[in-house]
């Protein structure tokens, strides 16, 4: 069993409480609302773009503190980064909260997002830590609205 | 509420009420003696479903190993004792609710499907376009999308009777919701999500003086109030038997045999049929009309167990001790600093649902979780009702006659560690 703080480590209350980039952007480029039926967490990510870099991201929401910190540390992340490069992320991301075994280079390119990592000892909480990933996806993407299954 | 005393009030010799023995209550329950991460199980999840007493385990062992057959066609024996239990069943459920008549109990597989049958049969005999039906903004979705369905299918208007900011109705409002047009109105006698528990008979008796029948969602009140049908003259009342400490999958719409006799079947298939031919087939009588295809004969023998089992703790005293519960818990909840309780009527029941100033409620329910601690958390199926109350979600502890105190406590130590990863 493991503990309640290796699910909740600093990091991630630090950030559901002081959430970064959070607010509406005008003047958006791409936007997207990724939404969780099951309860009821919904956010919009908006972005500025540059060809296939972002530039510019900001996001808004309401949702559980691993939900917010998620989005909040993926914002600080997503900075300068190509829709490619995102995607790789996401994919290593997605391995991590779902248990999958990191290489070390993958473990290097998480850096800060490997206070996740205890996501992957509550499987029902894995949808809260990718919604804004799911909808980052989406943003750069092209579609505006997606919803986990 | 007080617990029962019997005897002349003047007898020397009587005894203080008997005080209400959970320890013996817990131990009909086997799973209550689980641990959970490590620790004892505290099952606060009471309005989502309760745990089962041992003689509804039996029941439906007993059932499939020594009685298993299909009702109302066989000619052989076990089929014979089958059809004598299941109805057996349905007589337990018709003296639970106090009908009039073992065929105004139609068996369905729960509230749910109680409400869609009168959703789809009452509404599409009587609801035509221009017509309204009237609902309260503390529905379950399960009493408000049947109600949709019909309203878009006929052309009708749903209406909705606001609450207060204590989570009680608002009487006069819907007083003067009920008009000429109105063709029914669909209440929960107690609310998932707040506890409060409804003015029903006067409720009742107001759209009555306007001849409006009544549907009563008993989901959450059948297993703590003791319900009396006929004395309430709700038209429809539905409950399930697996928030009653019965087998999931099993429910019970009563309906007057008046307003049942006059409504078209629900679905169509055996047991529903006195002939068939393939030019037209005649309908059976009640309640089979409204029971097509084999039922779920273990779940009504299951769920006449667990009726029995109720009235041997008898609801009167176990709703007693229950409100001690909610009492104890509402005041410790109450005491703790950045905890709002939603839902303050001083008329509730078992239901305590509340949000915390720095904690999502999902991240209570994960903390709780680990401490062995099984509450909901999230909108409880009533998203119009959170809308109501500004709120996404709230963390809900929900109470049963086999809860104690001792949980209670560790509730709230289980809500001081959210406040500590929190703070």
């Amino acid at each position: 069993m493991s503990d309640i703080r290796e699910l909740y480590q600093e990091l991630i209350v630090e950030h559901s409480r002081k959430p970064r980039n959070f607010g509406r952007m005008e003047g958006a480029d791409q936007e997207a609302t990724g939404f969780n039926p099951l309860c009821g967490d919904k956010i919009t990510i908006y972005l500025k773009m540059e060809d296939e870099v972002v530039r510019g991201i900001r996001w808004d929401g309401a949702g559980c503190a691993l939900n917010t910190a998620s989005a909040s540390l993926l914002s600080e992340r997503a900075k300068d980064k190509t829709c490619a490069e995102m995607e790789a992320l996401f994919e290593i991301f997605h391995k991590m909260v779902t248990g999958g075994v990191l290489n070390e280079a993958e473990t290097a390119q998480l850096g800060k997002l490997a206070v996740f990592s205890g996501v992957k000892d509550f499987p029902v909480r894995v949808k809260c830590a990718t919604l804004a990933w799911h909808t980052l996806r989406a943003a750069l993407n092209g579609v505006r609205e997606t919803v986990l299954d | 509420m007080v617990a029962m005393r019997t005897g002349h009030p003047s007898a020397v010799a009587e005894q203080p009420p008997a005080v209400f023995d959970v320890g013996r209550i817990r131990k009909d329950f086997p799973l209550l003696e689980q641990q959970i991460y490590g620790k004892p199980l505290v099952y606060l999840d009471n309005a989502a479903t309760s745990q089962k007493p041992r003689i509804v385990l039996e029941a439906l062992r007993r059932f499939y190993e020594t009685e298993c057959a299909n009702v109302h066609r066989g000619i052989h024996k076990l089929s014979e004792d089958a059809t004598i239990e299941y109805e057996a069943a349905r007589v337990k459920a018709q003296e639970f609710l106090g009908a009039a008549e073992s065929r105004e109990i139609i068996f369905v597989r729960g509230t749910t499907e109680a409400i869609n049958l009168v959703a789809q049969s009452f509404g599409r005999k009587q609801v035509q376009a221009g017509d309204e039906i009237l609902i309260t903004a503390m529905e379950h979705h399960s009493n408000i999308v049947p109600w949709q369905m019909v309203c878009e299918e006929r052309g009708a208007r749903l209406r909705v009777a606001p609450i207060s900011d204590e989570g009680e109705l608002l009487l006069e409002e819907l007083e003067k919701l009920l008009n000429p047009r109105t063709r029914l109105l669909a209440i929960t006698h107690m609310s998932n999500v707040l506890g409060t528990v409804n003015p029903i008979a006067e409720i009742i008796r107001m759209a009555h003086s306007r001849q409006i029948p009544v549907l009563v969602d008993g989901a959450q009140s059948a297993p703590h109030l003791p319900i009396r049908v006929q004395e309430l003259d709700c038209d429809f009342y539905a409950f399930s038997g697996h928030k009653l400490y019965g087998p999931t999958g099993i429910g019970v719409l009563y309906g007057k045999a008046r307003w049942l006799e006059q409504m078209p079947p629900y679905q169509g298939g055996g047991d529903m049929i006195s002939a068939v031919t393939f030019e037209k087939t005649e309908y059976n009588t009640l309640p089979y009309k409204f029971e097509a295809g084999t039922p779920h004969i273990a779940g009504g023998i299951g769920l006449g167990a667990a009726l029995d089992y109720v009235a041997q703790v008898g609801l009167e005293r176990a709703a007693a001790y229950e409100h001690e519960l909610l009492d104890y818990a509402t005041g410790k909840i109450a005491q703790i600093p950045g905890v709002r309780i939603i839902g303050t009527s001083p008329t509730k029941s078992c239901v305590l649902s509340f949000v915390m100033q720095n904690a999502h409620p999902h991240d209570v329910g994960t903390i709780l979780d680990r401490e062995g601690i099984a509450v909901r958390a999230g909108h409880h199926c009533a998203m119009p009702l959170m809308d109501r109350f500004g709120i996404p979600a709230t963390i809900r502890a929900s109470f049963a006659f086999y809860n104690t105190k001792e949980e209670v406590d560790a509730l709230v130590s289980g809500i001081e560690k959210v406040r500590e990863v929190f703070a």
